[in-house]
């Protein structure tokens, strides 16, 4: 079964998934950051695959990305960082990224080598649903990888339904109209398009993400949704202080109660 | 098949293998708002025809064809200019924002965004929402503002607001995904008017449209000039390329007109610093559309270089990716100091200073051979912008 179904058969609520940039703050950290993760208690790990154009991201996550590539990061040598990955960390792991660099790293290869290294799921926001259904659909399921599709409060309920067929694992859910970065709240808007969501009743779980920053606005999103994802206000703290023990504090001061 | 339908875009949006709508799902409702919406808009007669009252008293449309006489005579053909520099804000670059403006009035918006490299659509499309009265923000790259500094405060004085992109390399690619972030941020009452015939379907296929009323113009002009209503050779620059899908528009399935495109090589194809994407160029994903782009092996975007900010893009429109892809137009790579003095040589035998994007187009002359043949160069832009380059250059 994929990691991220067992996650949800385990856990309905409250499940942290949190995302940082491979390769930052220093090249050879991304393993090391994902143990450190597991170690504090997340549930699903987000890795994302450094771009020279990342148009969904805020300030916060571009300069990680563009920090890892100046550094010399790219998609074949994370393929490598995470050739362990396995021996070292048992919860899911999704790689999150823009459809260019896995076009040229070779869309097929891309998948067998998700595969070997034990990547559960992919995240490709400019990759659209029409042309993952013509194109792209059969390799992923060839090779059990789930590709995870975001819905924001502009679409349309039909769009939010179709999404919901063509979803494995999660969906993400963003949490307004907006590129990611940390914001300190989440406004009444955003609950009415939680609850609107939530009445659906979709039979895929979900996510919320963008502008999930602390345990406020995760308990906030937690109760409209099976758990929220944690990006830029992540990166932030890697900024400030990467130590395993910093990383363990930070996760702490969200889950714990 | 007819041979037209190869050159259109399909009803997905692709140009034989490249086009597409490569957006994320939170532009997705933008992006299908305008799908579904901008033929209908285009075609109401109402429409069109403030579009077309626009075009001629506002922007000056027709521009002339003029009939070169000495460079006519120099090169033993009979080479046509259409003087798109003699348009409104000086470049074509208007033709494409007044119907822009235009969509974006019909689908009730209420605020304009757009990106520019050399200020050229910046201006062009400051000078539309002056014209309306619509709040107008640009994203230019930091380091163009500093190269193109006239043009900020043209802008400026038209009452836009001009932000600048700190991102990556802070110049035309980023205030592209500058505006594109605005855009996510501001879903509902913001049209983005993208500059060339770049970005997610239907862009590609709307500048191209509004952009077609050049070639529209030639094939009248040359039927009173010549008695036919088509050369044997049309010659444009591609940036993005929007002067030159304007140019060959309607002649796309004429396949007795030669059509030649000018990409700017820089210090040279075999050189770092270059931004002639079909020769250095892969298939791969840019600003929304699959396209030739220039990249690492990685599949990161590489920053281009010209002397023109105007072609300093790392990519170009689908519809030229096709055309390359397909031979139906043939791409020449022009480098800084061919350009250079192709725009001198027109100075001197023609008394018009072109725009250096424009003065690649005009270097073509001395790669192909031309002789008895009607040519019809499009003269995308005025020089004017470009003292600063000229002078700096130095050698007339
Ligand atoms: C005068 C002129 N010509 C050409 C271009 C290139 O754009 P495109 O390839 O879209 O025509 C520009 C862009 O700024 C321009 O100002």
């Amino acid at each position: 079964m994929n990691r991220i179904n067992e996650v949800f058969l385990k856990k309905k609520k409250r499940v942290l998934n949190i995302y940082f940039t491979a390769g930052y703050p220093k090249i050879d950290d991304t393993l090391r950051i994902a143990r450190a993760l597991e170690a504090a208690g997340v549930d699903i790990i987000e890795i994302g695959i450094p771009y020279s154009d990342p148009i969904a991201d805020g300030p916060t996550i571009q300069d990680s990305s563009q920090n890892a590539l100046d550094a010399g990061m790219s998609l074949k040598l994370l393929m490598r960082q995470l050739q362990d990955l396995r021996k070292y960390v048992n919860i899911p792991v999704i790689l999150m990224g823009y459809i260019n660099p896995v076009l040229q790293y070779g869309f097929t290869e891309f998948c067998q080598n998700c595969k070997k290294v034990g990547i559960d799921g992919v995240i490709l926001p400019d990759l659209p649903m029409q042309e993952y259904i013509e194109i792209y659909q059969q390799t992923f399921e060839k090779y059990g990888i789930y590709n995870i599709f975001l819905i924001t409060p502009q679409t349309s309920k039909q769009r939010v339904l179709q999404i919901n067929e063509a979803s494995k694992g999660f969906i993400y859910m963003v949490s307004s109209a907006s590129i990611t970065g940390a914001k300190q709240e989440i406004s009444q808007e955003q609950i009415d398009y939680f609850e609107c969501i939530q009445k659906m009743n979709l039979s895929v779980e979900r996510l919320i993400g963008f502008g999930i920053s602390n345990k406020e606005t995760f308990d906030n999103a937690c109760q409209y949704a099976s758990g929220a994802i944690i990006g830029s206000a992540f990166i932030n703290q890697l900024k400030k202080n990467n130590s395993d023990e910093a990383i363990s504090s930070f996760v702490g001061s969200i889950i714990n109660p | 098949m007819t041979s037209q339908e190869n050159y259109k875009v399909n009803s997905n949006g692709y140009y034989g293998k490249y086009g597409g709508a490569y957006v994320p799902e939170m532009l997705l409702p933008n992006i299908f708002e305008l799908q579904e919406n901008y033929l209908e808009i285009m075609n109401k007669s109402s429409f069109k025809k403030e579009f077309h009252y626009l075009l001629r008293d506002y922007v000056g449309r027709p521009t002339p064809l003029y009939l070169a006489h000495r460079m006519s005579e120099k090169y033993q053909a009979q080479i046509f200019l259409k003087r798109e520099d003699l348009c409104h804000t000086g470049a074509h670059k208007v033709n494409n924002t007044i119907g822009q403006i235009l969509l974006a009035k019909s689908l009730h918006k209420k605020k304009i965004i757009a990106e520019t490299g050399a200020g050229q659509h910046g201006v062009a499309t400051a000078t539309v929402c002056a014209l309306m009265g619509m709040e107008c923000i640009i994203y230019m790259g930091a380091v163009d503002m500093v190269r193109q500094r006239p043009n900020v405060e043209r802008m400026k004085i038209l009452g836009a607001e001009i932000r600048a992109a700190q991102s990556g390399s802070k110049t035309l690619k980023d205030a592209t995904n500058e505006a594109m972030r605005h855009w996510i941020n501001h879903p509902t009452d913001t049209h983005y008017i993208i500059g060339s015939v770049v970005g997610p379907h239907p862009y590609p296929d709307l500048v191209a449209r509004f952009q077609s009323v050049i070639s529209e113009e030639i094939k009248f002009q040359l039927n009173e000039q010549i008695g036919r209503d088509y050369p044997d050779m049309v010659i444009a620059c591609v940036g993005g390329g929007s002067n030159a899908a304007g140019a060959f528009y309607h002649y796309l399935d004429r396949s007795e007109v030669q059509l030649v495109a000018a990409e700017a090589a820089g210090l040279g194809i075999d050189h770092k610093k270059s931004a002639a994407t079909t020769f250095l160029g892969t298939e791969g994903i840019l600003h929304g559309s699959k396209t030739l782009l220039m990249q690492t092996p990685d599949g990161q975007v590489t920053e281009p270089y010209s002397i023109s900010a105007g072609l300093d893009y790392p990519g170009i429109g689908p519809l030229h990716a096709h055309l390359f892809d397909s031979e139906r137009a043939f791409f020449c790579a022009v480098t800084d100091e061919e350009a250079m003095h192709a725009g001198i040589a027109l100075s001197r035998l023609e008394g018009i200073i072109p725009a250096i994007e424009t003065a690649h187009a005009i270097s073509v002359l001395e790669k192909i051979e031309i002789k008895d043949k009607v040519v019809v160069i499009n003269v995308s832009g005025r020089g004017d912008k470009d003292l600063d380059t000229y002078i700096t250059w130095g050698k007339y």
